[in-house]
């Protein structure tokens, strides 16, 4: 029996009656790892919000299923960790109190030391204490892959995940990706080479419909 | 994890509002300027004029709805602005979203209603509640169906592109029913009838609020889902 | 097409038999119209001003009806049709209101007396202008029905306390009172006939307009999409 299952099916998306990609399909299981790509304004990041359960699409279904259950739409989110510059963390509120804010909101019994790994992790524990208005974009891109990974999602959704990051925030982010692949499931909207080459699958909206898998 | 669960969810998104607004100021500082420019306005008109109980209490209701109308949408517009929608999308169900925001505009509408309250009480001479009972029941029942009116709205107006007129313009017709029971009941708290004389406006009262919080409770994820 | 002529010619006989008969103390011909006391000749409004209202609510449920479709399919045309007959409605709504208080003007000495039906009328009056403010302040189509619709069924959920709270508020000056006294209808059957036949134009009026406005706007949305 496979542990996990998320594959969509024919999924189309119009707005305001004009066609942005149609037809998308794919099944990925466990440790698989797709890539989405596709010039600007070609869809990428409308197909990850719909994958990730925030927009709906105009047509299509998306079928998730853990351990053999089917996982309902609206509890997408629980399995699921989304980064994207559309993402946004609040401003009035520092780091750690974001993150907290997250961790109770979801009803996670996650330890203090786990958040402070997180942060460490992303290396922001020497800022933690401030507000999030104060944080470079840079800093902000990081704050976001803790609130991804705070519940330890089975699924892992990036959009341009390596933007406003320096090499080393760069190198934390493709360590990320590979333990992703080993856990679960991890699927990126890019147009980076190199991101592209750490994915088993590449769907390219440009020759929309098709999907070819590489390797 | 369901309903247990759900309810600490929903105090959290009420608490994150809640220090939200305690830094910001963004709704109680307009909410609390609107009550006192109002007020201090009406006082200068009223002068030493003797104006009718019973129309004082219409006039109190009017400064409760606007000043409901200039500030109990933030709560919806804030998160839409800044772009934190999708955040609470990726963290909560739709309706644990709206029942933590709809506690929060309850609590700050309760808040501000008895700051608004004791304020007329005091400063508008003409305006004296004989059957206190029946004064109380009504605020706390009007402010319920208020808050839970305005905050289903607030919902609708946060996705439209021009948001600040059409607040109250959507709000006026759907609240009408409320505004004028409870400006009736005011009334009767004046005219000082008994209790019982109060009962057929506080049924409606409670029915009203049963209604909009089962038609929120049915309609919210539709707003609420892009 | 004969159906359009059959129509046209029914709303005219309506309109000319309810200006024409006469309005006699005892009815005793077939066309005798009887006299309410305090009414007279302006009793005929009955014969249009009360269909337009009929309409405008008609056309608030049409448009409710649809809206709820749209939420369970979202299909589109479901929305064109919702928004169409609120727009016939509106028109409506408009017409009995100007009618209703150029009546009141002549029966009641001034335009406007807050009667609770006058009130009714201009609630419905606020909720449609509601409704076409919220459409136009929202650009996403899909977004735009949504909330249209979900907020046509707040205002209808809402507005029936109006029964419960306008009675409380301030008493009927309105002539239903008069015409249909304790339950007692003193219409003779002339005027029932006349009055039941110009409630069947005018509601067929309506949705022979929707049906004409629902094409047209399809018409029109097909235009702009080869436009682009
Ligand atoms: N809310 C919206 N309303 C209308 N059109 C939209 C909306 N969101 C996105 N679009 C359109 O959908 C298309 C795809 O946008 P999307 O952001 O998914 O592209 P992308 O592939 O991520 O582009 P980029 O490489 O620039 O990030 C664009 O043409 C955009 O204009
Ligand atoms: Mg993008």
């Amino acid at each position: 029996m496979n542990l996990i299952s998320f594959s969509a099916e024919n999924i189309a998306k119009t707005f305001n009656r004009r066609k942005i990609f149609n037809d998308i399909s794919f099944t990925m299981k466990e440790f698989n790892s797709l890539a989405i790509t596709g010039r600007n304004g070609s869809g990428k990041s409308t197909l990850l919000k719909i994958l990730a359960g925030v927009l709906s699409p105009t047509k299509g279904e998306m079928n998730l299923v853990i351990e053999g259950r089917v996982i309902k739409k609206e509890e997408y989110f629980v399995h699921l960790g989304l980064v994207s510059p559309y993402l946004q963390l609040y401003d009035e509120f520092t780091g750690w109190e974001n993150l907290d804010f997250f961790r109770k909101v979801r009803g996670l019994d996650t330890a203090d030391e786990y958040l402070a790994e997180l942060l460490s992790r992303v290396n922001l524990s020497d800022r933690k204490n401030d507000f999030v208005r104060t944080y470079s974009s840079g800093m902000k891109q990081r704050l976001k892959y803790a609130f991804a990974l705070i519940h330890r999602p089975v699924i892992l959704l990036l959009d341009e995940p390596t933007s406003n990051l320096d090499d080393e925030g760069i190198a934390t982010v493709y360590q990320i990706m590979e333990e992703q692949k080993k856990s679960g499931i991890l699927i990126v909207a890019t147009n980076d080479k190199e991101d592209i080459t750490m994915c088993e699958y590449v769907i390219d909206l440009n020759i929309q419909t098709l999907k070819k898998g590489e390797k | 994890m369901k309903t247990g669960s759900s309810i600490s969810a929903t105090w959290t998104i009420f608490k994150k509002d809640m220090y939200s607004e305690l830094r910001t100021r963004y709704a109680l500082n307009a909410l609390l300027m609107f009550v006192i420019t109002t007020l201090s306005v009406i006082l200068f008109s009223i002068g030493n004029e003797n104006v009718s109980p019973e129309l004082l209490a219409g006039v109190l209701w009017i400064i409760i709805f606007f000043s409901t109308m200039s500030g109990l949408s933030r709560t919806f517009v804030s998160e839409e602005e800044r772009g934190t929608v999708m955040t609470l999308h990726l963290i909560a169900r739709p309706l644990t979203v709206f029942f933590g925001k709809l506690l929060f505009n309850l609590i700050l509408l309760g808040a501000l209603n008895v700051f608004t309250v004791v304020l007329y009480l005091l400063l508008v001479t003409g305006f004296s509640v004989v059957n206190y009972p029946i004064f109380i029941i009504t605020i706390i029942l009007g402010t319920l169906g208020l808050g839970s009116g305005s905050t289903i709205i607030a919902a609708i107006i946060a996705k439209a592109n021009t948001k600040g007129t059409l607040y109250p313009v959507l709000s006026f017709p759907i609240l009408l029913p409320l505004l004028l029971t409870v400006i009736n009941a005011t009334k009767l708290s004046v005219e000082g009838v008994p209790l019982v004389d109060a009962i057929g406006e506080f049924q409606v009262l409670i029915s009203y609020l049963i209604v909009l919080l089962a038609i929120s409770y049915l309609l919210f994820e539709y707003i609420w889902k892009e | 097409m004969t159906l359009k002529l059959l129509l046209g010619l029914w709303l005219s006989l309506v309109i000319i038999v309810g200006i024409a008969f006469p309005i006699t103390v005892n009815p005793t011909n077939w066309y005798d119209l009887p006299l309410v006391p305090g009414l007279e000749d302006k009793a005929r409004i009955i014969f249009f001003h009360v269909p337009m209202a009929w309409v405008t609510t008609l056309a608030f449920i049409t448009s409710l009806i649809f809206g709820i479709k749209f939420l369970s399919n979202k299909n589109m045309d479901n929305d064109l049709k919702s928004a169409s007959a609120a727009g016939l409605g509106l028109m409506f709504c408009v017409l009995a209101t100007v009618t209703g208080s150029l009546w009141a003007k002549f029966n009641w000495g001034s335009f406007w007396n807050w009667d609770p039906r006058e009130t009714s009328i201009f609630v419905l009056l606020l909720i449609y202008g509601a409704y076409f403010a919220l459409r136009s302040a929202v650009e996403g189509e899909e977004k735009r029905a949504t909330l249209s619709a979900v907020y046509a069924i707040i205002a209808g959920v809402t507005a029936p306390f109006f029964i419960f709270v306008m009675p409380r508020m301030i008493e009927g000056l309105h002539p239903n009172e008069a015409i249909v006294s304790s339950g007692k209808i003193s219409m003779n059957p002339t005027m029932l006939i006349i009055f039941l036949s110009s409630l069947a134009g005018f509601t067929s009026l309506f949705f022979w307009m929707l049906n004409l406005k629902v094409r047209a706007e399809r018409l029109e949305l097909k235009h702009y999409l080869k436009g682009e």
